[in-house]
């Protein structure tokens, strides 16, 4: 089909192949094309994101949450909240849904080679991240220290689960889980506290370091100051937005900021591109 | 092309009748209870003689206020999707359609055209014949002029017709498609000769200089013209609804059983549910930001990202505002003032 005569809001047809339970309410997809040749054409960059229909409800906007590195499916994980991620949350693996992208710019992880990188995310916000993280450990050779710092309220709510094990055990990786207080079981081995004052006891090195934060907006609002405290600059902070999408093609005007679309010029930005940009997000 | 005809009242009527009884889809201005809006005619005597403009812009024609992006059939477990066709979609002739709603257009395909083509407004708008009258008359909400606009502006129209006192036109074909029309369907003209339109052109004031405008909200972010503009705003987006050239739009389910629709409608960037997260969080919490973003994304933001205004100067949304929100006074008083 030439450009001109694609249907942009079309879906691709996914076949759910798997489904995870993650975390009370939260659930991973694992997403394969129906159309063989559809899956063989599709590519994508950590940080991108796409649309996902339940049919009869309507669309809901999540990262890619599997890495480009891992081929022939994609992964999104999300959390029952409206009525498109209820209507999700009741589909079967086997089940039909729609899919649409990618969409938006990506990390530009060619750029960070050869530096450290940290991870900090909170809550459901690991997902992007995961992405990101997978993408990294799969060419482990292009970066140095990698150290992830990641929380939730309580141990139940920690998302990926059998993964954080995995990453705990690799002597390459870094990684701090922590809980809020009142949020720890009685075996809970992890610190116990909030991400960013977690972060600021860590204390990583901000030398040769990018640092990447995906949280709740107060997460988002704590960590930032830490981050400048250990020396990190603005441009070496990236982050991705989740304003509120329809089209996630720069069209239907919901996500935009300023003169940026955080569908087109995001989700994917760093601190320094935010001080730029209106606190509309 | 670019050929001048003057038509006589009698041939400009006979030239409407004759595209309405070759059964073209023929929409024009008609009166309807207290409002005039674009109507598929079925007669030459329809067309509304005394007004200034309609309530509702034409962009309608290419951006319908509710439209079927593709339906869907569950079947157990599999779905099978199905799409509009588009070649349905019949040639269609706006017949007195004003300078300033001809000019929405631009924007509109700057927006659905930026980046990714939006097919759906694309087929829409090839399908337009846009046969515009020029303004002879105009009220105080009109300010065209300031927005690099005027009441005989001929951009992106297929053809201009201008009333002159005696009932006769002057006619000015202005693209391959307008050609076409006046070969098919005028049976009656003469060369326009020594006739000056502009002696017949409403006078339209400039009221602000839209560069000085452009500069001046490029730091006003933080102004408090905004929260003292916005204090009696409704949210109730009349003003976007009313708009030739708001294209914001919300995506929404039409379900029935298993089978359904996915649908695009207008929204509005007033709105309060616009920019709300799922989570509860709200980029734009207050009317007065929500204000603001009408009209930086309209003055600042499309200037600056599409090289469009988001603004024509037709004056409708200050004409439809239940609470009298006077877009001109509160340009002006921007431009002016700061």
């Amino acid at each position: 089909m030439d450009e001109m005569s694609t249907n942009i809001y079309l879906p691709h047809l996914m076949v759910i192949e798997k489904i995870t339970n993650e975390a009370p309410g939260v659930k991973t997809f694992r997403l394969k094309f129906k159309d063989e040749q559809e899956g063989e054409a599709f590519q994508f960059k950590a940080g991108q994101f796409g649309e996902y229909s339940a049919f009869g409800e309507g669309e809901s906007t999540f990262c890619i949450a599997s890495s480009p590195t891992r081929k022939g499916y994609i992964e999104c994980t999300f959390r029952q909240a409206g009525r498109v991620t209820t209507g999700l949350s009741k589909l079967e693996e086997g089940n039909t849904i729609g899919f649409r992208g990618p969409f938006g710019n990506t990390f530009p992880m060619e750029e960070w080679k050869g530096k450290n990188i940290l991870f900090v995310a909170g809550g459901i916000a690991l997902p992007p991240m995961r992405c990101v993280i997978w993408n990294a450990l799969d060419t482990r050779e292009n970066f140095k220290n990698i150290t992830i710092v990641y929380g939730a309220k309580s141990v139940n709510d920690l998302v990926y689960k059998e993964e954080l094990k995995e990453w705990d055990e690799r002597p390459d990786v870094n990684l701090i889980t922590t809980v809020d207080p009142g949020g720890e079981t009685p075996d809970w081995k992890g610190k116990v506290g909030f991400v960013p004052s977690v972060l600021e006891a860590v204390a990583p090195d901000s030398e040769n370091t990018i640092a990447v934060v995906c949280g709740p907006p107060i997460m988002i609002k704590f960590t930032f100051p830490v981050l400048e405290k250990l020396g990190f600059k603005d441009e070496n902070i990236y982050t991705t937005l989740e304003n509120r999408m329809k089209c996630g093609v720069g069209k239907c005007g919901r996500c935009n900021v300023g003169k940026l679309y955080v569908c087109k010029d995001g989700p994917v930005f760093t601190k320094a591109q935010l001080n730029d940009l209106p606190p509309e997000y | 092309m670019m050929e001048n005809l003057h038509i006589s009242k009698r041939g400009l009527e006979k030239w409407l009748t004759q595209m309405i009884e070759a059964d073209m889809h023929v929409f024009g201005p008609v009166h309807t209870s207290e409002k005039v809006d674009f109507q598929r005619l079925t007669s030459s005597e329809e067309v509304a003689t005394d007004y200034v403009q309609t309530t509702q812009s034409v962009k309608r024609f290419a951006f319908p206020k509710a439209e079927v992006l593709f339906s869907y059939q569950k079947n157990g477990k599999e779905t099978t999707l199905e799409e509009p066709d588009l070649k349905q979609i019949p040639e269609t002739v706006l017949w007195k359609v004003r300078p300033c709603d001809v000019a929405g257009f631009a924007p509109l395909s700057g927006i659905f055209n930026w980046d990714y083509t939006d097919k759906f407004y694309n087929a829409r708008r090839e399908k337009l014949i846009l046969i515009s009258f020029s303004c002879t008359t105009c009220d105080e909400a009109c300010f065209c002029t300031s927005v690099h606009g005027g009441p005989g502006n001929t951009a992106g129209s297929d053809i201009q017709i201008t009333e002159l006192p005696d009932g006769s036109v002057l006619v000015e074909v202005l693209t391959e498609k307008g050609s076409s029309i006046v070969k098919r369907f005028v049976t009656e003209s003469e060369p326009a000769g020594e006739w000056v339109k502009e002696n017949y052109l409403a006078d339209v004031p400039v009221r602000f200089n839209r560069e000085e405008l452009h500069q001046k909200l490029a730091t006003a972010f933080d102004s408090s013209v905004w929260k003292e503009q916005s204090e009696r705003c409704l949210g109730c987006g009349v003003c976007a609804f009313v708009c030739p050239t708001c294209a914001c739009f919300d995506i929404q389910e039409d379900a029935k059983g298993s089978s359904g629709r996915r649908i695009r409608c207008w929204d509005s960037c007033g709105f309060s549910l616009f920019t709300l997260h799922t989570s509860g969080h709200n980029p734009r919490t207050t009317q007065s930001a929500r204000w603001r973003q009408r009209i930086l994304h309209k003055f600042s933001y499309m200037p600056d990202r599409l090289n469009q205004t988001g603004c024509t100067g037709c004056g409708r949304c200050s004409r439809a505002c239940p609470v009298d929100m006077n877009i001109l006074e509160h340009l002006t008083s921007i431009a002016n003032h700061g």
